[in-house]
């Protein structure tokens, strides 16, 4: 498929604006979407799917949290840190947090360096993004470790109800997971940006096809929607 | 409703997306196994629906047989039967409706009936398939797993899906059952993306959304609820793994197995319920919505008349979409959760009524004063219409709390819903298959194995499960492996028993003899031509039969009016093709 597919070739006849555009749109033939690439239609798409397996996630989690009968461990003493003799209370969170939206930040510099085909600074900018990424999954790690040699499994804890693990586990799990195939993912378009795929024409070894630089714009799209992902579990999570 | 003022209005619009450049494949392997071409991987997903169907459809034998004959058959044990119980109802409903109607009639039709030349993306398309069959081999997997496949039932109710006192609970079974279904759903969802963005921006010029054949309409709503319902069970089934693998407690509560305590604890059994049927009754739809659509273009192409009121019909669709997502916990009346939640979920069940009722009507206006041939696609649709009305009003009571908790439980759950989600849609398979297996192969099915298949089905289908409202009535309940010395159950309930085992044989046989008429046809059937049933809609238009790869040769078709151009007045046949320029016809207010 040639790069120029996903691009319109022509505009429609005329498009109102407005409430009357939004009809007039949905009302046309070819694209209820007009200017949405198939690409960036499907990546929407999957995020809205996929919002429904984190909301979930969080709703059997709270259900859980607000049904049981035993204490329900405090998380600012489960999380905090103990740094110059006193205990901060979520202080690796709060540092997890700031670089995961740092990161959306990079992905954001980097989207609008690739539409203006800026090849280094967008890999370079992409790159930067992976490495917070990487680095957040790095301190979830630590995070992990800690709580696993105090005592915390998926089948128990010693402070309170055995589902405070399990519910941890399984959704900053998932949450990690989909942090880790976005670093993959970055990786993969940084390396094709680099090498000017998308201004060479370069097929992909997949799919055959051209890609173009709005797939840095997908990817944001993903990296955005993990990080949004993120404010929710920290809210429901750690600050309740 | 309809503008049945002549003329086109509007031009039609340049082509917005250039014409596609598709993957040609090099091989033999890549053209007709490892396929990019929607058409390919259609037939692959239906094979592979049909033959694990075939599994399930036995199943249903061997457990009528020790419900018609108890203890006749030594094999069957009473964990077997459950394990029965469980695959069929597991298969039938995911790995046979589901992948049939939106892998197999989705991925055919949706590129055909829209003017594309693929799927916007062929390459997860094909990875859609793979991640199916794998699904199912997981499956079959587990029926030589030690210990066999789960016998959970088909919900896969905790806490006894994972306890010793069921079938796999404690083996392979459970685990192998939800890794399946994992499986399936990360599949699906690389499908339904590419089903949704196809219908949404890969169309051709002139195809508006409204004049889009209803079967797309119904295939497109269906997908979109698949891909929001299906994630609240992926939740659950990776929730009850963690249960089972790890000794997580989400769904289990305290509990003692066997005189011994174990370790789980304050888990919710009726959060898997809630999880499970927010999941559950959506998917009721997505078997049913791509079933509606499909029978509105059957009864429409078979009596030579425009679908009646195409609006109404394309809004109860979406409608029934919407509504379907918050009915879901009137399959837990008798669950314990909140009595006040019944009167809320009764009410919208009931509300449901209104537009499956308005498309009920609509296929009866349709017919009326029609052109009606009773092919066999015909047939089939009026088969279903009956049957469908048949089981919608069982829905009537069950939907009822207080009609509800008494019928629970009994066979009269099982007549209803294997009415409405089990022999409605199958029928309509069957008429969608006699409908396009002509445009698949370039071949018709025969005429007299098809009528013999028609009737021994639809007639068997209402002896099997018409008399088990009865049973379901004087108290039945669903389930038992054998009822045994029962006082409220009379003798005479165990002859219609035996009755509706020989009826399930029966109808079972006929079934094979579709099978037969299916590949005897390929080399056999009469020569079909491009366009047997003189149909509308752009699939019957392509320049080859079957169609060649890309669909549409050198020029993508254009449309320029609805797809239901059936008996013109003025036009020189009883059809107008949706590409066919002029200003004859009719068309639906405002779509041009």
């Amino acid at each position: 498929m040639s790069a120029e597919t996903h691009s319109p070739v022509r505009q429609p006849l005329h498009r109102p604006t407005g409430l009357a555009g939004l009809a007039a749109d949905w009302a046309s033939d070819q694209r209820a979407f007009k200017n949405v690439s198939w690409g960036k239609a499907m990546m929407w798409i999957f995020l809205l799917s996929d919002t429904f397996i984190f909301g979930c996630f969080l709703i059997a989690y709270m259900s859980a949290r607000m049904s049981t009968a035993v204490p329900w461990p405090n998380p600012s003493e489960v999380f905090a840190l103990h740094i110059g003799g006193t205990d901060v209370p979520l202080i690796l969170i709060a540092i997890m947090t700031f670089i995961l939206i740092s990161s959306s930040g990079t992905m954001a510099m980097a989207v609008n360096f690739g539409y203006r085909r800026d090849r280094k600074k967008t890999a370079l900018l992409m790159l930067l993004t992976a490495l917070f990424g990487a680095t957040f999954v790095g301190m979830q790690a630590f995070e992990w470790t800690k709580l696993i040699t105090e005592g915390v499994r998926p089948w128990g804890n010693p402070w309170g109800a055995a589902q405070f693990g399990s519910t941890f586990f399984m959704i900053t799990g998932f949450h990690g997971t989909h942090v880790t195939i976005g670093v993959i993912f970055l990786l993969i378009i940084a390396r094709k940006v680099w090498r000017g795929d998308f201004d060479t024409g370069r097929r992909g070894f997949f799919t055959s096809r051209k890609g173009q630089y709005e797939i840095v714009e997908i990817t944001g799209l993903y990296w955005h929607f993990v990080d949004l992902v993120w404010v929710f579990i920290f809210a429901f999570f750690y600050l309740w | 409703m309809v503008d049945i003022r002549s003329g086109t209005g509007e031009p039609i619009g340049p082509a917005e997306v250039e014409d596609v450049e598709l993957y040609h494949p090099h091989s033999w392997w890549t053209r007709y196994v490892f396929s990019q071409d929607a058409k390919i991987i259609a037939i692959q997903y239906a094979s592979t629906a049909i033959a694990i169907g075939m599994v399930a459809l036995v199943l249903s034998w061997l457990m009528r047989l020790q419900l018609g004959f108890p203890g006749a058959f030594a094999f069957i044990d009473a964990d077997r039967y459950y394990q029965f119980i469980t695959m069929h109802g597991m298969i039938m409903v995911i790995y046979l409706l589901t992948a049939l109607f939106l892998g197999g009639f989705g991925n055919y039709l949706i590129p055909l009936m829209l003017g594309a030349r693929d799927m916007v993306f062929p390459y997860a398309n094909m990875l859609s398939y793979w991640l199916y069959l794998l699904a199912v081999l997981v499956l079959v997997a587990s029926f030589f797993a030690p210990g066999g496949p789960t016998g959970a039932g088909w919900t896969l109710y905790p806490p006894q899906a994972v306890l010793s006192g069921t079938p796999g609970g404690k083996d392979w079974g459970i685990i192998l059952m939800l890794s399946s279904l994992i499986l399936f759903i990360i599949g699906f969802t690389m499908g339904g993306l590419n089903y949704v963005v196809t219908v949404l921006q890969g169309r051709a010029r002139g195809m508006t959304l409204m004049r889009m054949p209803l079967t797309v309409w119904g295939i497109f709503t269906a997908t979109v609820m698949a891909l929001l319902a299906f994630p609240a069970l992926f939740v659950a089934c990776v929730m009850m793994l963690f249960d089972r693998v790890l000794g997580t407690s989400f769904f289990m509560p305290a509990i003692v197995e066997m005189g011994e305590q174990l370790q789980h604890g304050g888990g919710s059994p009726i959060l898997f319920q809630h999880l499970f049927w927010f999941f559950g009754h959506p998917e009721v739809y997505i078997v049913a919505l791509p079933a509606f659509g499909i029978v509105s273009d059957l009864i429409s192409t078979h009596a030579r008349k425009n679908i009646f009121g195409y609006r109404m019909m394309v809004w109860a669709i979406v409608i029934i979409g919407a509504l379907s997502f918050i009915v879901w916990a009137h399959h837990m009346y008798v669950s314990g959760m909140n009595p006040y939640f019944g009167f809320f979920f009764a009410t919208t069940t009931l509300i449901i009524a209104v537009p499956t009722a308005i498309k009920v009507y609509n296929w009866v206006l349709t017919l009326w004063r029609g052109d009606i041939h009773l092919t066999l696609p015909m047939l089939f649709a009026l088969a279903f219409i009956v049957t469908f009305v048949n089981g919608g009003l069982t829905g009537l009571f069950l939907g009822n709390v207080v009609v509800d908790v008494p019928l629970s439980d009994t066979m009269f759950v099982v007549a209803h819903f294997h009415m409405v989600m089990g022999v409605a849609p199958i029928l309509v398979i069957f008429g969608a298959i006699y409908h396009w297996y002509p445009k698949i192969t370039g071949r018709m099915l025969n005429g007299l194995m098809g009528h013999l298949h028609f009737w021994v089905t639809f007639i068997g289908a209402y002896l099997i499960f018409f008399p088990m409202h009865y049973l379901g009535l004087i108290g039945v309940p669903r389930r038992y492996y054998e009822m045994g010395e029962t006082a409220f159950v009379p003798a005479s309930a165990h002859t219609l028993n035996e009755f509706i085992t020989i009826m399930v044989l029966v109808v079972g046989a006929a079934q094979i003899i579709f099978l037969f008429n299916l590949v005897w046809s390929i080399r056999h059937g009469r020569e079909a031509g491009g366009n047997p049933w003189r149909a509308t809609t752009l699939e019957w238009q392509t320049p080859e039969t079957p169609p060649r790869h890309g669909n549409w040769g050198k020029e993508l078709p254009v449309v320029y009016r609805w797809a239901y151009d059936y008996s013109v007045p003025g036009a020189p046949e009883d059809f107008i093709p949706q590409n066919q320029p002029g200003s004859a016809g009719l068309a639906p207010e405002g779509a041009s």
